[in-house]
């Protein structure tokens, strides 16, 4: 069984869901993240393949981005650290990142690398639907990797539907119309747009990501739905130099503990 | 018409929309109303009314005859440079403007490189009367200044961009994350022939008006129903689509695409993207695009900030892999020398962008009765700088 699934059948609601950026804010970073999201008890994380140019990715994202590639990260190096990492951890890994580093690195060697590594599912944003259909759908069921759709307020009944009927796994529910980092509050059109979701009856569940930073945000977004993914305002707290021993472990203590 | 986009919005194996959900709405709007609005009866005269009083059009064809002596062959200018606004980019901003009115939007957002596709968009945006943000790479508000000025005084606010090498790659990224973050009120004019469909195939439709007059205007000047050659630089490839549109199912016609070598195709600094590009996605499309062994973009160079692109329009890409249109390519240094050949020649001093495509007219054998359409994109106003300097360095 993915272990996706398995986590959303043991727990409903309050999913928590940490993206950060491999090879940021070292090159070697990721595993030690890696370990120390998992020993503070977040339910899954996202693990980012630096992209020149991430088009849903605000100001702090660009940035990790463009510092994980400048220290020499790539996805073949990637795979390489996380070869190890199923032997201490259990919880599921995603990979989020472009299409075009991914197509470079070859779509049916980059499924069977994420299979023998053990990641369960990837977000690749500009990786229309109806292409990852036509071409790849194969692939991902032969290795039973999942592939994660987005959804955003402005997509229509009809087509959240279809992404729905598509997708395995949980749908991502991008908050606002927005790229990645913008926290300007849980407003009224979040929770009608949350509401109308729920009120679908869909076949996945859903994580709420886009705008979601602090305890309030978190707890507002598990509210409609299953749970949230925090991405910019981890990653800028990883860049900045403090001195928290435990950056990490107090990071995610400010979100799930209030 | 086996070079046009098909139904899914392809050239051959180029083109697509690979876009985030966010933007899915915006273009879906776009492609289900595009065709309707351009075949409207209304717009058509509207469009063919600016083109004429505010653009200037039809922009003349000239005949060069001591550039055609010194070449010993028959070349014609598409003079392009002599539209409003200095350049072929305001037959797409008004074209686009009236589409983005007809959507009912407020606010117009664009990028720039060189900032010529900025200002003919600040300027349909102040005719217009309607909202306009320019996103323009740092160094370039830096390197083209008088642009800049240009896009203030005409009531436009310009975004300086800071990420990525801060040029038209960069400029291009914060102008979809603008419309991603403003998707209802804002319409976004992609200045040329890229991004996700239906752009690639909306642009390529309103610079075809240089095509169109091409084609009376060879018949009233020459006699002859088509010319021998048609030359065009080439870095998104708006000009070049434009140039080539109506003679692309017509095999009389030799189509030759000029890109910016920058300091050579070989030397790691240029931003010829069919010689030294792979194929990729890059800004919603697939296409050839200048890219690095795990995928990222490279940052591509030239002399000329329009050309200074590491992609191209999918239906150029396709052109060059289905052998309708032969690539070359010209070095900063043959474009400069081409800019003053033409200046001296003929007095018109041409933009860096189109001096590429003079620039082969030294490569090509032509016979002395070949006629030969070269389009001068834009004028050379906004690189004095450039060619104040090599006058110095060569002491002309």
């Amino acid at each position: 069984m993915n272990r996706i699934d398995k986590l959303f059948r043991n727990k409903k609601n309050n999913i928590l869901s940490i993206y950060f950026t491999a090879g940021y804010p070292e090159l070697t970073s990721a595993e030690g993240i890696i370990k120390d999201l998992c020993a503070a008890g977040v339910d899954m994380i996202e693990i980012g393949m630096p992209f020149s140019d991430p088009l849903a990715d605000g100001p702090v994202l660009q940035q990790s981005n463009c510092a994980a590639l400048k220290n020499g990260m790539n996805i073949h190096l990637l795979f390489t650290q996380l070869e190890n990492i199923r032997k201490e951890v259990s919880i599921p890994l995603i990979l989020m990142g472009y299409l075009n580093p991914v197509l470079k690195y070859g779509m049916e060697k980059f499924c069977l690398k994420c299979a023998a590594t053990g990641i369960d599912g990837v977000i690749i944003p500009d990786l229309p639907p109806e292409v990852w259909t036509e071409q790849f759908r194969p692939v991902f069921e032969k290795y039973n990797l999942y592939n994660i759709f987005l959804i955003s307020p402005r997509t229509d009944d009809d087509r959240i539907r279809k992404l729905d009927s598509l997708c395995r796994g949980f749908l991502y529910i991008v908050s606002s119309s927005s790229t990645t980092g913008k926290s300007e509050g849980f407003d009224q059109a979040k929770v009608e747009y949350l509401k109308r979701l729920q009120g679908m009856d869909l076949k996945n569940p859903g994580l709420t990501g886009f705008g979601i930073s602090d305890a309030d945000s978190f707890s507002q977004a598990c509210r409609y739905s299953q749970g949230a993914i925090i991405g910019s305002a981890f990653v800028k707290r990883l860049g900045e130099k403090t001195a928290e021993s435990l950056p990490v472990r107090d990071f995610v203590n400010s979100i799930i503990s209030a | 018409m086996k070079y046009h986009v098909d139904e899914r919005g392809y050239y051959g194996e180029f083109g697509g929309a690979f876009i985030p959900e966010m933007m899915y709405p915006n273009i879906r709007e776009l492609r289900e109303n595009y065709i309707k609005i351009l075949d409207d009866k209304g717009f058509r005269d509207e469009f063919s009314t600016l083109l004429k009083e505010y653009a200037g059009r039809p922009s003349p064809l000239f005949h060069a005859r001591r550039l055609s002596e010194f070449y010993n062959t028959q070349i014609l200018l598409k003079r392009e440079d002599l539209n409003h606004t200095g350049a072929h980019k305001i037959n797409n901003t008004i074209g686009q403007i009236l589409i983005a009115k007809r959507l009912g939007k407020t606010r117009i957002i664009a990028e720039t490189g060189a900032g010529q596709h900025g200002v003919a968009t600040a300027t349909v945006c102040a005719l217009m009367g309607l909202e306009c943000v320019i996103f323009m790479g740092k160094l370039d508000v830096e390197r083209q200044a008088p642009n800049v000025l240009r896009m203030k005084m005409l009531g436009a606010r310009v975004v300086p961009v800071i990420s990525g090498n801060m040029t038209l790659k960069d400029a291009t990224s914060e102008a979809i994350r603008d419309w991603i973050n403003n998707p209802d009120d804002t319409y976004y004019i992609i200045g040329s022939v890229v991004g996700p469909h239906p752009y690639p195939d909306l642009v390529a439709r309103l610079q075809a008006v240089i095509s169109e007059e091409i084609m009376w205007q060879i018949m009233e000047k020459t006699g002859r129903p088509e010319p021998d050659y048609l030359l065009a630089c080439v870095g998104g490839g708006s000009n070049a689509a434009g140039s080539f549109y109506h003679y692309l199912d017509n095999d009389n016609v030799k189509l030759i695409a000029v890109e910016a070598a920058g300091l050579g195709t070989d030397s790691g600094e240029t931003a010829a993207t069919i010689a030294t590009g792979s194929p990729g996605i890059l800004h919603g499309s697939r296409t050839m695009i200048m890219q690095n062994d795990d995928g990222q973009i490279t940052e591509p160079y030239s002399i000329s900030a329009g050309l200074d692109y590491p992609g191209i329009g999918p239906l150029l890409a396709w052109l060059d892999r289905s052998h309708r249109v032969f690539f070359d390519s010209a070095t900063d240094r043959e474009a400069l020398a081409a800019a003053f050949r033409l200046t001296r020649l003929e007095g018109i001093i041409p933009a860096l962008e189109p001096a590429h495509a003079l620039a082969i007219l030294d490569k090509i054998r032509f016979r002395p009765d070949d006629v030969v359409v070269v389009t001068i994109s834009g004028r050379g106003d906004k690189d004095m700088q450039a060619y104040i300097k090599y006058m110095n360095d060569m002491s002309l």
